[in-house]
């Protein structure tokens, strides 16, 4: 199957690869899974005071558009707030990649990432506060 | 007629299957359905016979291989184990998949520890399997049936995952 020259793109100079501290009170981890294809991909946000996303890392291991789809939404991700992100839809990311129906499921996986980070530093800040 | 895969070879339907009978079965259908038999036959006959083949093929492989069998047993009651939109597995065993991976990435040029992260995961996978076997077959409990299934996969990929660095290793 031909890859799109985005994906292609994302696949050889993935961006924003690696990890962020998980025990830091402002890092949110997302980690979900796809068991049709075995995908597993690691989404870590950094959020600071005022509720924008600072950075993000992903680490994905999956096919090309799996790993395509995290390094992209790592790109987007920065600057926005945690509200925004967890607004992104699979279907502008599998646009953005002009991914192919087989494929469409990597997007969501990369969806499903983003909100499982946003659940997690938004459960994270609860604790702190019910804490202080 | 619409006989499911089990049926075809004569076999209960459950996981712990006689693989010698299954094999036995499906060899028969194959020869009793073979091209050979049916040069003089009419051209309806010809295509039922190889109709007859074709879904032989296709369920032997399916109940063949375990992973396949534990998903056609689930699909006979009506659950699809493996949607792609279903990413939600329970967090530790994600993380622990994370870990694995990246063992198998670090080990990737070290042949003994290959080999060592293939049987930890060949164990874990064969763990898994004893669990699935438990669950389709005497407890019955279909959604834990499928949720242990997922897992499964997770094992697969990174069997192949490693059997690919081996190949790569060994060559």
């Amino acid at each position: 199957m031909a890859y799109s020259d985005k994906v292609l793109d994302h696949y050889e100079n993935p961006r924003n690869v690696g990890s962020l501290d998980k025990n830091d009170p402002n890092v949110g981890t997302g980690m979900v899974g796809a068991p049709a294809c075995g995908d597993v991909m690691k989404l870590m946000i950094k959020v600071n005071d005022a509720g924008i996303i600072e950075d993000a890392k992903f680490k994905t291991y999956g096919c090309g558009s799996a790993i395509a789809s995290s390094s992209l939404v790592t790109e987007w991700l920065k600057g926005k707030t945690v509200d925004e992100a967890y607004a992104i839809k699979n279907s502008a990311i599998a646009e953005e990649l002009a991914l192919p129906p087989v494929k469409i499921h990597c997007s969501v996986l990369a969806e499903d990432a983003i909100k499982a980070a946003v659940a997690d530093i938004k459960a994270k800040q609860l604790a702190a506060k019910v804490a202080a | 007629m619409n006989l499911n895969y089990f049926e075809l070879f004569e076999l209960k339907p459950a996981f712990d299957i006689d693989l010698a009978a299954l094999e036995n079965n499906y060899r028969k259908i194959q020869s009793e359905s073979h091209p050979d038999r049916f040069v003089t036959a009419t051209s309806a006959e010809k295509l039922a016979s190889m109709q007859t083949a074709t879904l032989a093929n296709e369920a032997y492989q399916t109940l063949k291989k375990p992973t396949n069998r534990a998903k056609y047993l689930l699909e006979l009651q009506g659950i699809n184990a493996l949607v792609d939109n279903n990413t939600n597995m329970p967090a530790d065993f994600l993380m622990q998949q994370m870990e694995w991976r990246e063992a198998v990435e670090g080990n990737a040029t070290n042949l003994s520890g290959m080999h060592r992260l293939l049987r930890d995961i060949k164990h874990e996978a064969a763990t898994l399997q004893e669990t699935l076997a438990d669950e389709l077959d005497t407890k019955k409990a279909w959604q834990a049936a499928a949720e242990t299934l997922r897992k499964l996969q997770f094992m697969d990929k990174l069997r192949e995952e490693i059997a690919r660095k081996l190949a790569i290793l060994e060559d």
